[in-house]
């Protein structure tokens, strides 16, 4: 135990005398968490739409005026050929077409019925896809009300309509802000865990003093333990500056109170300090240990669920998802910021990520060779 | 003889796939003597020392460092020993002191002895300004001194040198012997390996790696005889011109 004593004095010491650690731990989150929500954001604005005219009637410039009215699209173009449109598209001008047919009006009112015909472009899709579904539906709100203008009397539509209205549950007015910052939060966390313990050890192997310390008789499960709990706690320090943050500048309180976040982040903390202590073990360069940890970072972001659903992923990808911390805090910290689940909902992530913590930390250490 | 063996080596070889870094070497060291290992550049010097100090796992061969086996009982061994690598591998974000209180802790010695020592060995260093300093800031002769200080902080009774003095002045070289000396003196074994052949003259025996290979092993007077040289530099000239293997 004394020997404990010693070595955590030591880490501490030399934690508090890096002037880089403190910058990374205090102003890593507090820019990340300020500045990142606004960015990362899943509403699609400033949509470039290229619109073809052939009709230049009452109705297709009444139909371009809602639809730029709107605020998601910006007109870029407005030409009479599609061709033309279809060059802006090329020029990365624009990532929508509309095209309005030549007899447009004519067949609206004789007909009532027209064709409108929308390209998006796939390059970036995620623009395309949604930029058409916005457009879509603009396109039948102002059916709608072309509709009412005619049809004066009767008073109730011939046709009968199904409408749907839908509330959201648990986030009712779909900030996404209320599951990016708690989801960006989660990565902040892995990163300090993950990064800061292997380069921290990495570079002892480096220098190496790690040498000079394997050739005393500490035993290397109080090394470990040393190396483990500074950064343990300046983790629940980055996450309680989080959720300050989180408080003063989203309003964001956890329904479900603060005690089930902590005392998950508690034992989350102790998997992903044991996964940078395994990465430890296997790099002999900070180089090499920076690599791993950006590697299994980049698949702990993509396959956390932060920014697309795992439900929606294949059935591959989902099991991946299964063993990756990351996407266990990102459910609970949902569940527990939106829904006000407490501990006893979130028992079985609790479980699992305690697994994880043994299995890694273990890991870990029967890895980690005083001797070569 | 036999209690006076402090570390006995019988056939300890090691190898790292095909290469053999130490093959089957033979040596004894007496308790209290200042041992000279010498070789050159990829002779297997470093790596036969970091198996006598538990930080290398032997291929075969057998092995005891004050008593204890190689193989079975290197935490013990870690214990009776003190090392100083040829990095310069004390924390040099910690000051001089927080070093000290640090390994004088982790060898299990009471709060009292660190203080005392302490005081001792800035005294003797003549560093008690530069006490709260932090190591890195030392010019690279004083932390040479100190990384010796602290190998003998929880007095061992062995100490492992693997070039201590490598790119320290003259001066600084002469002081850093004294400091051995005096370690002798109260009953420290000094186990060095070293470049310079003038320091090869201070060890009271010497033995000469070549390819893996202990090629000669005596008294430094012996040797010269052995080799019909006048100077440690002409045996060991004469001996590491056999090597086939090429340094690093």
């Amino acid at each position: 135990m004394r020997t404990l004593k010693f070595l955590l004095q030591k880490e501490f010491r030399q934690i508090f005398r890096d002037p880089a650690i403190l910058r990374i731990i205090f102003m890593m989150p507090v820019m990340q968490l300020i500045i990142l929500p606004w960015a990362a954001d899943y509403e699609i604005k400033n949509i470039k739409l290229a619109v073809t005219d052939k009709d230049h009637s009452g109705y297709s410039k009444k139909l371009v005026s809602k639809i730029t009215s709107s605020g998601y699209f910006q007109l870029t173009s407005y030409e009479s050929s599609y061709n033309a449109s279809l060059e802006k598209v090329e020029d990365d001008e624009a990532d929508l077409i509309l095209e309005i047919p030549a007899s447009f009006e004519k067949q609206l009112v004789k007909e009532d019925e027209a064709t409108l015909f929308i390209a998006g472009n796939a390059i970036n899709g995620v623009k395309g896809n949604l930029g058409s579904a916005y457009l879509r539906s603009i396109i039948q709100d102002f059916n709608r009300e072309v509709r009412l203008e005619w049809i004066q009397l009767p008073k109730f539509s011939p046709q009968t309509q199904i409408e749907v209205r839908s509330s959201n549950w648990f986030n009712p007015l779909m900030n996404y802000k209320y599951f990016m910052v708690p989801g960006i939060l989660v990565l902040l966390l892995t990163m300090v865990g993950a990064n800061l313990t292997a380069i921290n050890i990495v570079k002892e192997k480096e220098i190496g003093t790690i040498e000079q310390i394997n050739v005393t008789p500490v035993k290397k499960v109080h090394f470990i333990i040393a190396k483990l709990v500074p950064f343990w706690i300046l983790g629940l320090i980055v996450l309680t500056l989080g959720l300050l943050i989180s408080r003063l500048f989203y309003g964001i309180l956890p329904a479900g109170g603060f005690l089930t976040i902590y005392v998950f982040a508690a034992v989350y903390l102790l998997a992903v300090l044991g996964l940078g202590l395994l990465i430890s073990t296997y790099a002999a360069t900070q180089q090499q240990a920076m690599l791993i940890s950006f590697f299994l970072m980049m698949i702990f972001v993509l396959l956390g669920g932060l920014y697309t659903s795992i439900d929606s992923m294949p059935v591959w990808a989902q099991w991946i998802t299964r063993f990756n911390p990351v996407s266990y805090f990102i459910d609970v910290m949902r569940m527990v910021v939106l829904k006000g689940s407490g501990l006893a909902d979130i028992k079985q992530q609790f479980g699992t990520m305690a697994l994880f913590a043994v299995v890694l930390n273990s890991w870990a250490v029967l890895n980690y060779r005083k001797r070569s | 003889m036999a209690s006076d063996k402090i570390i006995t080596v019988d056939h300890l070889t090691k190898r790292f796939g095909v290469f053999t870094a130490v093959d089957a070497i033979t040596f004894d060291v007496h308790k209290g003597e200042i041992f000279g290992f010498l070789g050159a550049n990829g002779a297997g010097k470093t790596t036969a020392m970091r198996m006598l100090c538990g930080l290398s796992m032997p291929t075969s061969g057998k092995a005891t460092v004050a008593g204890y086996d190689v193989y079975t009982q290197n935490e013990q061994i870690k214990k009776s020993i003190g090392y100083m690598s040829q990095k310069f591998s004390l924390y040099e974000d910690l000051t001089v002191k927080e070093n000290m209180q640090l390994y004088g802790g982790i060898y299990g010695k009471s709060n009292a002895f660190i203080k005392e020592k302490t005081a001792f060995i800035l005294e003797h260093l003549h560093l008690q300004d530069e006490a709260n300093k932090l190591v890195g800031s030392l010019p690279l002769g004083w932390k040479q001194k100190l990384a010796f200080s602290v190998a003998i902080f929880h007095e061992p009774e062995i100490v492992f040198l693997d070039e201590p003095t490598g790119g320290v002045d003259p001066v600084t070289r002469r002081e850093f012997w004294n400091m051995i000396y005096q370690a002798a003196d109260n009953g420290i074994t000094i186990f060095v390996t070293t470049h310079y052949m003038d320091e090869a003259e201070y060890c009271n025996r010497v033995s000469i790696m070549v390819d893996g290979k202990v090629e000669a092993l005596d008294t430094p007077a012996m040797l010269k005889q052995q080799y019909q040289s006048a100077t440690m530099d002409d045996v060991f000239l004469k001996l590491a011109r056999k090597a086939t293997r090429s340094g690093d």
